[in-house]
Formats: structure tokens, C-alpha cells, sequence
């Protein structure tokens, strides 16, 4: 965390942990549930991503403190978010090349 | 000499030293399991036929699996706000739970990993079986790691909260800034792997 914090603010926090702790395990549940109508594998992969990002952001958010961090950290990853975007493109240039894709 | 900057933030960076090399660290990782994300990718889309993980593997035992490690996120978190709040007992006690959740985890997985096994499936049996076995082996060793960490932060290292309770708080978070990235890769491996 990035500011000095009172008793109070980390009791408040503690209250939102709970909060988060509630949400990911009701989505959990809401991507196993959806598992099981098998839907096809490009609304599939879609639906399971995005719970999936909503979840990681949440735990990145307020258990890893970064709604309230320093510029510099976004910059980091920042600069890794690209990296690994680049990288997650590579398949499908591959595959677009070859005119699977 | 004493190691700089590992209490009071530095100037230029706003942050305190180990909380950079941690991110830094994490940025690392996160281009590690994203290089095998990537040849999941190439591997899934250049196959004519990928089997449903939801085919092979033991949804129920992956979603507890997936409670048990969100479970240990919020009780390291707690860990650290425990410190916040100078209650050193509480502190324990959470850190003591995130160990043991981290435990069962890898227990889960254990029998997972048996069941597997007994059914003559293994990492050479087919490709998704190879990069099923690769990433969650990965992410098995960063929970091995992680309860390393965490043991020695519960035990020995938790000395320094006597002398130096601040930078022994850092030390938790960053801990768990490790350990919420661990739970954030299981988060994405799940559906990944069991789901689709």
C-alpha cells in the first residue's frame, strides 16, 4: 500500500476483504455452473475468460492493494501487460498465417 | 551496512525497496506462465481435436480446490492486516491457516495427480495432458515455495516483529503480494484447464 494507514482504514478494509471474499466464491460458482450447459468453444472460452478477469481483478484490486498504489507499479505492469499481450498475439498470427485462423 | 530503504519509501520511486523488486519479480512470472498460456494457445488451436477438460479431469475436487486457494488469499491478506492492527496473535493464526489451506491444496492435487496416474495418464499421453501437467506442476511449485516462505515468516523470521515491527509487516505483504499472484494464475488455470 502506498499511504500510511489509521486503525480505522484497515478495519474498513478488512470489512471490503470479506466483501471480495463473498464475490469470488459466488463466481466461482456462477463459471462451474456454466460450465455445465457445454456451450461452444468460442462463447466457452469467452464467458470463462471474462469471470475469470473480473476475479484476478479483484484479488489484484483490494488483496494485492492496487487501487490505491503508486504510479510506478502501473507502469510495470503497464509494460508487462503489452509484453504479455505481444505474446498471447503469437499463436494466432501463427495460425492466421498459415490461414487456419 | 545496512540494506536501504527496506522501511521508509524512497523519494524518486514513492515505494520501499522491496516493493518494487517485488512487482518486478511478479512481472517476471507473469511473462513465465504467459509463455505457457501462449503455447497452450498454439497448441489448442493448431490441434484437429482437443479433448473438454471437463471430459478427464474432477470438476468438483478443482472448484474446491479453487475455494481452498482464494480461501488462503484471504486469510494471508488478514495476516497482513493483523500486523496493521499490532495484533501479533491474530497474525499467526491467519498466516497458520494460509500454510495449512496451502497444504490441503496440494493434497487435493496430490489425489488428483494419483487418480491420473492410476488411469495410465500421464504428461507424455497426449499433448493436452503434457500442458495440464506442466502448468499445474508450475503452479504446484510456486505453492511449495510459497509455504516455504510463509513457514519461515510464521517461525523463525518471526523474530523481527520484536525489532522491527515495520519492516516485518512489509515483509508479510510482500509475501502475500507473491501469494495473490499465485492464487490469481489457479484462478485462470481453473476454467483453462477443467472448464473448457
Amino acid at each position: 500500500m502506498s499511504e500510511a494507514h489509521t486503525l480505522e482504514d484497515v478495519k474498513q478494509q478488512v470489512r471490503r476483504y470479506v466483501l471480495v471474499f463473498v464475490a469470488l466464491l459466488a463466481l466461482t460458482i456462477v463459471t462451474v455452473t456454466i460450465s455445465y450447459f457445454h456451450l461452444s468453444v468460442v462463447p466457452a472460452i469467452i464467458v470463462a475468460l471474462f469471470v475469470a478477469s473480473i476475479k484476478g481483478t479483484l484479488v489484484a484490486s483490494y488483496f494485492m492493494h492496487l487501487i490505491s498504489e503508486r504510479k510506478l507499479v502501473f507502469f510495470v505492469l503497464i509494460l508487462t501487460g503489452v509484453f504479455f499481450l505481444a505474446l498471447m498475439t503469437l499463436p494466432v498470427l501463427h495460425h492466421a498465417d498459415r490461414g487456419v485462423v | 551496512m545496512q540494506v536501504p530503504y527496506t522501511v521508509h519509501t524512497r523519494s524518486d520511486t514513492g515505494l520501499y525497496n522491496a516493493k518494487l523488486g517485488i512487482w518486478l519479480f511478479l512481472s517476471s512470472e507473469v511473462m513465465l506462465f504467459g509463455a505457457l498460456f501462449s503455447s497452450y494457445i498454439l497448441l489448442r488451436v493448431g490441434a484437429d481435436t482437443w479433448p473438454h477438460g471437463y471430459e478427464h479431469l474432477n470438476i468438483p475436487l478443482g472448484t474446491v480446490n479453487t475455494a481452498v486457494l482464494i480461501t488462503s488469499s484471504v486469510t494471508m491478506v488478514m495476516a497482513w492486516a493483523s500486523l496493521m492492527m499490532k495484533d501479533f496473535a491474530k497474525y499467526r493464526s491467519y498466516l497458520g491457516a494460509t500454510i495449512l489451506l496451502a497444504i490441503v491444496f496440494l493434497v487435493i492435487k496430490g489425489f488428483e495427480y494419483a487418480a491420473k496416474f492410476e488411469h495410465g495418464l500421464y504428461p507424455s499421453t497426449s499433448t493436452y495432458f503434457g500442458i495440464y501437467f506442466t502448468l499445474t506442476g508450475l503452479h504446484a511449485l510456486h505453492i511449495i515455495g510459497g509455504i516455504v516462505v510463509n513457514a519461515y515468516l510464521w517461525g523463525p523470521g518471526s523474530k523481527m516483529w520484536k525489532t522491527d515491527p515495520e519492516r516485518f509487516t512489509h515483509r508479510i505483504e510482500i509475501a502475500g503480494l507473491y501469494w495473490h499472484f499465485v492464487d490469481i494464475v489457479w484462478i485462470f488455470l481453473f476454467p483453462m484447464l477443467y472448464l473448457l
